[in-house]
């Protein structure tokens, strides 16, 4: 049976009638249009549907959509504010060179959200660890490892408000 | 190929949980952070038809310390909360270290050290630390509340003491005596991201140089997360000199029934599982003489 959901994503309510089946992936990608988190094991495995959930970053291929009900949600749509300025996570992954193919980006630059604003001066180590739920198939670790401490610098002179 | 279908419940209260688990019967399956029971389903290795998830349970999600009594984690709390309090850091940093080392950010995000103990997966990351903390749990049922230790409630891979219409509440920890370490030790292929292929959780009492209580638990190398208890007996009452240590590391090796299977070869987890049995009483050891 159909349930009622709210989901608020980068800041926008949308109700949705939807399957209790469906996850929270398909419902972005399918009915939002949100194509710029992606699908790719669909196990919790390699990070590329990374969203933000309450803050928090999760799989969105294993979240249910309904699990996600009156939650607030951010993909990587969300992550430039303005939607015309990038953030400074996104900034640092072009400047460094952190993008190759760009499939596994979203979830990278999530995954860095996710540990930056815990931690805005990770070290290498922590760095990676806070990724390995991401891979790149491209294998460019180095860059993004590097883009991510650029980030975190470039976050602190930040105000509060842009994340 | 379509997902599976099925209905989902979010029961506000354990009670009625408890109803829907016993209304569904086979059917039902109870879910908390669900990156196991979604892979299962997504990969069609279970067919529900229907969920209840246990998220919406106010309070659940609790994680509770007394000083006198000890640390009640609830079904809900979850992996990245478990690795990150203040209060486990403190007072059971093997508890926090087995949580963190599970999985990746992402799914500690999800999921649930209950959760982890309820797949009942002979490799769980979180069942050798607490069942060596002679860890409880706690059960509602259709015929009320009881609580088992941690170390009797796995049968076999994927299987549990619990019985139909029961869910597992909260994971009771007591306050170690003073004088206890505890140390958990993972082998993996992947770090500490794919399926442990060795775990290792050890903890020891020491009086002086004395050791009054052991246990070594050894996750993956059995049907179930296993203790070496000819190994522990090896200990107690003995001197816990580096000899000892290294002949009850062994012994665990030899108590245990490895498989070959993706992970690791049978022969590879013999050889290990006595080499970070080792490292783990030592690191255990070390801890127990901090804390007298």
């Amino acid at each position: 049976m159909k349930q009622e959901i709210s989901l608020k994503v980068n800041g926008d309510t949308y109700n949705l009638f939807i399957d209790p089946w469906r996850t929270l992936n398909e419902v972005l990608r399918e009915d939002l249009n949100l194509t710029g988190t992606k699908l790719g094991c669909g196990s919790g495995d390699c990070g590329a549907c990374t969203v933000m959930l309450n803050g928090k970053s999760v799989s969105s291929c294993l979240t249910l959509a309904v699990e996600a009900d009156g939650q607030e949600i951010v993909t990587i749509e969300g992550l430039a504010p303005s939607g015309e300025e990038l953030h400074p996570i996104q900034d640092a992954f072009i400047e460094k060179g952190a993008i190759q193919c760009g499939f596994c980006t979203p979830g990278m630059e999530l995954s860095a959200l996710n540990l930056l604003q815990n931690n805005p001066t990770p070290n290498e180590k922590e760095i990676r660890l806070a990724i390995s739920g991401n891979l790149c198939r491209c294998t460019g670790y180095n860059k993004i490892v590097d883009a991510i401490a650029d980030a975190g610098q470039r976050m602190k002179s930040q105000p509060k408000d842009r994340r | 190929m379509p997902a599976p279908h099925f209905d989902y419940l979010a029961p506000t209260t354990v009670d009625e949980a408890v109803a829907a688990l016993v209304k569904g019967g086979q059917d039902a399956r109870i879910m908390a952070g669900g990156t196991d029971l979604m892979v299962k389903i997504r990969h069609r290795a279970l067919f529900p038809k229907q969920l209840i998830s246990l998220k919406r349970i106010e309070g659940l999600d609790a994680i509770t310390f007394d000083e006198k009594s000890g640390l009640t984690i609830g079904a809900t709390a979850l992996l990245a909360d478990v690795a990150s309090d203040p209060m486990i850091r403190k007072h059971y940093p093997t508890v926090a270290e087995a949580a963190e080392s599970t999985a990746n950010v992402q799914v500690r995000n999800m999921g649930t050290v209950v959760g982890n103990l309820c797949n009942a997966s002979p490799s769980a990351d979180n069942a050798p630390t607490l069942i060596a903390m002679d860890a409880t749990v706690n059960i509602t049922g259709p015929s009320g509340t009881r609580s088992m230790p941690l170390d009797t409630f796995f049968r076999g891979p994927g299987i549990t003491a619990l019985e139909n219409g029961e869910i597992v509440t909260s994971i009771f920890v007591p306050t170690p005596p003073a004088g206890t370490g505890t140390a958990y030790i993972s082998v993996s292929q992947r770090g500490q991201l794919d399926c442990s292929a060795i775990g290792l959780g050890a903890k020891v009492t020491v009086d002086g140089d004395r050791c009054t209580d052991a246990r070594i638990v050894v996750g993956a190398c059995a049907p179930i997360p296993m203790r070496a208890k000819d190994a522990e007996k090896m200990l107690v009452g003995q001197e816990l000199t580096d000899d000892q240590i290294r002949k009850a590391a062994k012994k665990t090796s030899e108590e245990t029934s490895p498989i070959d299977d993706v992970r690791a070869s049978a022969a590879y987890r013999l050889k290990v599982t006595a080499v970070i049995t080792i490292r783990a009483l030592t690191d255990a050891r070390k801890m127990a003489k901090r804390n007298k």
